[in-house]
């Protein structure tokens, strides 16, 4: 750390950042050369968005400072972030989708009172600019009509024309087809060549390996590691980004898998912007089996767990579930489907499985609310579902063990415990799980495994969704890895180690095979 | 019959006046996000402080700068709760309908002693009817000088002015910073805040648009189209620029014939108001009156065309947790 | 876990106290800028709403209607609905009420007539109410904006059917003739005087008995029935409300039929209770007083009662306020009504992160 150097084009110092109880950024410190594409890589919550936010103006850090070409910079807001010479191509584009290219590149930066001087300028400039980076676009066409490379083409102008020379991109390719991505790297290679610098936020090691010249790695808040991409490989970092934890144990006998209780075939489901988050996905679940599916956040397991369990309804494919066939045209949802015996431990549990303003007797029969059990003929069974309730809290050591108090006021790991405790005590034939240790402490982790183990050993059906690799491999008696909605792995919970699913998620496993056999 | 046409459109052009007004005030507003159910109290609480000023001062322009002023500060209020306390858009409206409605009452009681309502205005406390160049001569010219004489001719300066401010508006939303600015805001605040742009000083600015149009609207009411306040005397207007406003699909020029449209049945209404057709009998004014309501309802059920809302309209700004 | 350091009673009590005080204070600003002082015009109030028998009758017979329209409010925003339209329905309710009385009160004693209007007055409401919730339950039309037009539809349709199908032959007035006795509904001194209770005439009638039988009813739907345990989850967490498997549309649709019939019932207490015939403006804001209502009393029955009695209390106490000083109308109590609306519905989160924070902050405090 000689001084005298050409300054670094942006440096943190000692960036911290606290949301509540949360610390989304701890003592951060990164030095970005300029004229490099530097990639930061983490997994999903490991801090790279909220450090990038904090670059960007859109938070304040607690402490720490910035500095860009040497000079600390005061960044409070966008603004100021603008003026600094950073530009920021953000995850949901940042565009007004029935405004024209024209309209939101200039949108901030309008040049003056009225739009027409200022638009001649902006057609001049884009022009310009389409030509020095090879960036062509039609700058009349409306947003919402252009395909999202195009989109994100938009946003890089955007960035470009409030004369940005640091381009954060957060996860730029979870919208684009590989070629696409291809395309894209090309072009923050010729931008770097004008002299732009670009910090490159992703999880994906194959982006990392084949874009950039420096790599951050962040973990937990931290910043863990800093590699030259040349002088590191997939292996290395994958294993900084999931980090070396202890490792959980969890007892359980060899498993015995018997009947085909659940089958999927060719399932395929798009978003609401016609984007297809589910590819062609199949499985089978059996009785006496734990089916973990891995893969890092936002690959398609979300969409999966939906369509299984009946709350979107499938645009392709069909599932065969007690002796049914569910299928778009004859689709069950999620009261039918519990009706079938299934259950559903929801990813969020404060999104979908609780109503956090119910006391926690009343979100202790969410979905089955209907049944005989906890219904006169036309009120409630107040008494049966407090007598539940408090059974189970006594059975699953659920703390305070208060059937009124307001869910919203239990301990995560004592709200999965009334979660879990009401889709498991209902005996389903099969239990879908999502994240069922997410912000669940230590001792309560250990006890919500012990029961999923259990509950399979009693011949039941449990698909479980986690990023948590360790939760994976601990639990799963088979493992299915997802990446961009497609099931692109499938291996013995025997054969996995970190290192294959590591790069197995990051879809950069069969590469990896082919460079061995070399 | 032609006589009788020219009629009925010169009553269309005053009653769509203050309609044309509130609906672009109304637009300003949405197309910022803020949803504006106020503009009935905005009106209301206008024409009696406007009447409540010419009547004191003598002065109908004094009259204006009042009501314009009093709209101005309801409008204010409502961005305080809506955009800086992230209160719901719905619930302030109703509370400033509700408030106006009340005060104006309570307030004319206590200032002037007439169960409410203001003096009758009369010469410089109102705004009279302008004739314009040659109207008299070319009266005789048959169509067009009837068309300009007896038409177009003879309304009072706002009227003028609140169809001025459909062009007006339509360059400033279109063509102007300000304008791009506020569709975007409705559309995506937060592209807006990335781009460095204050979300709360746009809409705030365009809720004061809003304000000074359904000023100018309740102005008119009492200063130029009656002769002073009356209770309730808004009498709904700023509901049915709401809905011209959602008729014509958030744009001013197509609100502008919305605001004619729903105005020509009001005209229609009165005009057949106990008129027997043989064979019919009386003619069902009130199915007339109830049209536009109706026709607003369809089009939101997505029977007549589609109605698509600004985006974000409603909905309060916070900055995301990313 | 922020939330459960603050007591329950900040936000059930503190908040919602701090709100309506901060609105009555604005209210007594409103009586300084008319010269009069507020404390003594409260008192006038307080006197007109329960200083004698009469008045409270006529407190409770205003607190009646408001106890309808505050509970329609009040069980489609315990869905997530804002019905707008209580005034519309109310409208329709009571032309139902009257229908009913009109054809039945020459033939039919008052036992039959008595339900059947009830019912009447349910069904004309909530049919007033279902074409805006089919709108919105399946074609995703804005409810707030379909039950304003519908206010004004209703608004309508009543004079075109008083003018044109229901007055009076040989009245000028648009007014139906009066109703046969046995189509009135019991004042309520008059069927407490038997029993040797004078309660003084009021207009109070057997409707308020109908009114607190529904706050009954609602808060045990609401709270005791499956029906009720969806439409909350419905109102506080929709995607809660897909994962349970709740049909959200027809759950949309039946809460917005029972806050119609809700409303419809202001008809039983208005024309059936007090007019005895079928008249224009019965409703006379009532409707959209409900909002206040229910944003006062928290959305919950007993809250409900409380508000539509001081609602009630400032109706009444209002009217006696005008009558001992003539340079005040009836309307002040409107602003107040409105003051309460905009401070403890528009401006609810004013105080609100400041006082939780105070708590918070203090139970943190208590921890170390």
């Amino acid at each position: 750390m000689t001084n005298n150097k050409t300054p670094y084009a942006i440096e943190l110092r000692d960036i911290s950042k606290r949301f509540g109880a949360v610390q989304a950024n701890k003592d951060i410190c990164l030095q970005v050369p300029a004229g490099t594409v530097h990639g930061i890589i983490g997994e999903n919550g490991a801090g790279k968005s909220t450090l990038m936010s904090i670059i960007y103006g859109f938070y304040e850090a607690d402490s720490g400072h910035i500095e860009v070409d040497g000079q600390i910079v005061d960044i409070r807001n966008s603004q100021d972030a603008i003026k600094a010479g950073i530009g920021m191509v953000h995850q949901h584009f940042m565009l007004v989708e029935n405004f024209t290219v024209l309209e939101n590149v200039m949108l901030g930066a309008e040049g003056g009172a009225l739009l027409q001087q200022g638009m001649d300028a902006a057609r001049a400039e884009l022009k310009r600019l389409a030509h020095e980076y090879s960036l062509d676009i039609d700058v009349d066409a409306v947003v919402e009509e252009l395909p999202v490379g195009l989109q994100q083409r938009v946003e890089i102008l955007k960035a470009l024309y409030r004369g940005a020379r640091i381009l954060i991109l957060d996860e730029p390719t979870g919208v684009l087809t590989p070629q696409e991505a291809d395309h894209l790297f090309r072009i923050l290679r010729s931008l770097t060549e004008q002299g732009v610098t670009v910090l490159l936020i992703t999880h994906k090691l194959r982006e990392i390996l084949a874009s950039t010249t420096n790599v951050s790695v962040m973990r937990q808040g931290e910043m863990v590691a800093h590699r030259e991409t040349a002088n590191t490989d997939k292996e290395e970092l994958a294993e900084l980004m999931v980090g070396k934890k202890v490792r959980l144990k969890v007892d359980k006998d060899e498993a015995t898998p018997a009947e085909v209780f659940l089958s999927a075939k060719h399932l395929s489901q798009l978003d609401s912007q016609g984007v297809k988050r589910l590819k062609d996905v199949s499985l089978e679940l059996r009785a006496g089996e734990i089916l973990g599916i891995a893969g890092v956040s936002g690959n398609g397991q979300s969409e999966l767990l939906n369509v299984l369990s009946g709350i979107t309804p499938l645009d392709e494919g069909e599932i065969q579930f007690a002796g049914q066939t569910i299928t778009a045209s004859a689709p069950k949802n999620a009261a039918e489907l519990r009706d079938l015996k299934m259950a559903h431990v929801p990813e969020d549990r404060h999104k979908m499985g609780l109503v956090t303003g119910f006391e926690a007797y009343e979100a202790a029969v969410l979905g089955y609310h209907n049944s005989d059990a906890y219904n006169g003929k036309i009120l409630m069974n107040r008494k049966a579902m407090l007598e539940e309730c408090n059974s189970r809290m006594a059975a699953w050591d659920v703390r305070p063990p208060n059937p009124h108090l307001k869910t919203a006021n239990f301990s995560g790991g004592n709200q999965q415990k009334i979660v879990i405790a009401r889709e498991v005590e209902q005996n389903p034939d099969v239990l879908l799980i999502g994240q069922p240790t997410r912000g669940v402490d230590i001792g309560a982790i250990e006890n919500i495994h012990e029961q999923i183990v259990k509950l399979r050993d009693s011949g039941k059906a449990i698909l479980l969704v986690s990023v948590e690799l360790d939760e994976i491999m601990a639990l799963s008696d088979r493992i299915l890895v997802m990446f961009d909605g497609a099931v692109v792995g499938e291996l013995d919970a025997k054969d996995a180690d970190e290192r294959t699913l590591g790069l197995m998620m990051a879809n950069a496993y069969n590469e990896d095979q082919k460079g061995a056999a070399q | 019959m032609f006589d009788t046409l020219i009629i009925m459109l010169d009553a269309t052009l005053r009653v769509s006046t203050p309609l044309i007004l509130a609906a672009l005030a109304g637009l300003y507003a949405e197309r910022s996000g803020i949803v504006d159910i106020g503009l009935e109290g905005k009106i209301l609480g206008s024409a009696f402080a406007a009447a409540a000023g010419a009547a004191v001062f003598g002065s109908a322009w004094i009259g204006l700068a009042c009501g314009v002023l009093a709209s101005i500060v309801l409008a204010l209020i409502h961005g305080f709760a809506c955009i800086t306390h992230r209160g719901d858009h719905i619930v302030s409206g109703v509370a400033i309908n509700t408030i106006v409605a009340g005060l104006t009452v309570t307030l004319g009681l206590d200032w002037f002693g007439m169960g409410g309502q203001t003096p009758t205005l009369s010469g410089d406390q109102r705004f009279t009817e302008i004739t314009l160049p040659f109207a008299d001569a070319l009266r005789d010219v048959p169509v067009i000088g009837q068309i300009y004489s007896n038409l177009l001719s003879g309304h009072n300066i706002i009227v003028y002015l609140a169809f001025l401010m459909v062009p007006a508006t339509y360059w400033i939303i279109y063509k102007t910073r300000f304008g791009l600015r506020l569709r975007a805001v409705g559309e995506n605040p937060h592209a807006v805040d990335t781009a460095g742009i204050s979300v709360a000083w746009i809409r705030y600015r365009a809720l004061i648009v809003c304000g000074i149009l359904c000023g100018i609207a309740g102005a008119y009411l009492s200063t130029a189209h009656n002769a002073g306040f009356l209770k309730d005397m808004s009498a709904g207007k700023g509901y049915m620029a709401l809905a011209a406003l959602i008729f014509g699909k958030w744009r001013p020029v197509p609100v502008l014939f919305a605001c004619l449209l729903f105005g020509f049945l009001d005209a229609v209404a009165v005009r057949l108001q106990g008129v027997v057709i043989p064979g019919m009998g009386e003619v069902p004014v009130q199915l007339i009156e109830v049209l536009p309501y109706v026709l607003t309802v369809l089009l939101l059920a997505g029977f007549i065309g589609k109605a698509v809302a600004p985006k974000a309209v409603g909905r309060p700004y916070v900055k995301e947790r990313a | 876990m922020s939330q459960a350091k603050v007591p329950v009673w900040v936000n059930v009590g503190l908040i919602p106290f701090i709100n309506i005080v901060l609105a009555f204070l604005v209210s007594g600003l409103v009586f300084v800028a008319i010269g009069q002082n507020p404390i003594e015009a409260a008192g006038y109030l307080v006197y007109g709403a329960f200083g004698y028998d009469e008045g409270v009758g006529y407190t409770l017979y205003y607190a009646t209607n408001f106890i309808f329209t505050g509970l329609a409010v009040s069980i489609a925003f315990k869905a997530g609905l804002f019905n707008i339209g209580g005034e519309g329905q109310a409208y329709i309710g009571g032309l139902g009420v009257g229908l009913v009385c009109l054809s039945l009160d020459h033939s039919m004693p008052f036992i039959v007539i008595m339900p059947l209007a009830i019912i009447a007055a349910a069904l004309f409401g909530a049919a007033w109410a279902y074409v805006p919730a089919y709108l919105q339950a399946k074609r995703g039309s804005h409810i707030v904006i379909t039950t304003i037009m519908f206010n004004f539809i209703a608004s309508s349709l009543m004079v075109y059917l008083m003018v044109n199908w229901l007055k009076e032959k040989s009245g000028m007035a648009p007014n139906s003739r009066t109703f046969e006795e046995n189509a009135w509904m019991p004042y309520l001194h008059n069927m407490l005087s038997p029993l040797g209770i004078d309660i003084g005439d009021s207009p109070l009638n057997g409707a308020f008995i109908l009114a607190l039988i529904c706050c009954v009813l609602v808060w045990a739907l609401i709270w005791h029935t499956r029906w009720g345990y969806q439409l909350r989850t419905l109102g506080t967490n929709p995607t809660a409300a897909k994962y349970a498997g709740i049909d959200t549309a027809k759950v949309t649709i039946w809460v917005m039929l029972i806050s119609g019939g809700l409303a419809g019932f202001v008809g039983i207490n208005e024309i059936m209770g007090v007019n005895h015939s079928l008249l224009l403006n019965f409703t006379a804001g009532y409707g959209f007083a409900g909002i206040a209502v229910s944003l006062m009393g928290r959305n919950h029955p007993i809250g409900i009662v409380l508000a539509a009695v001081l609602f009630g209390a400032l109706y009444q106490g209002g009217a006696e306020l005008a009558f001992e000083i003539p340079t005040i109308t009836p309307e002040v109590v409107v602003v107040i009504q409105g003051l309460v609306i905009l401070f403890s519905g528009a401006l609810e989160h004013m105080f609100k992160g400041r006082i939780e924070g105070f708590f918070i902050r203090r139970a943190a405090a208590q921890e170390k």
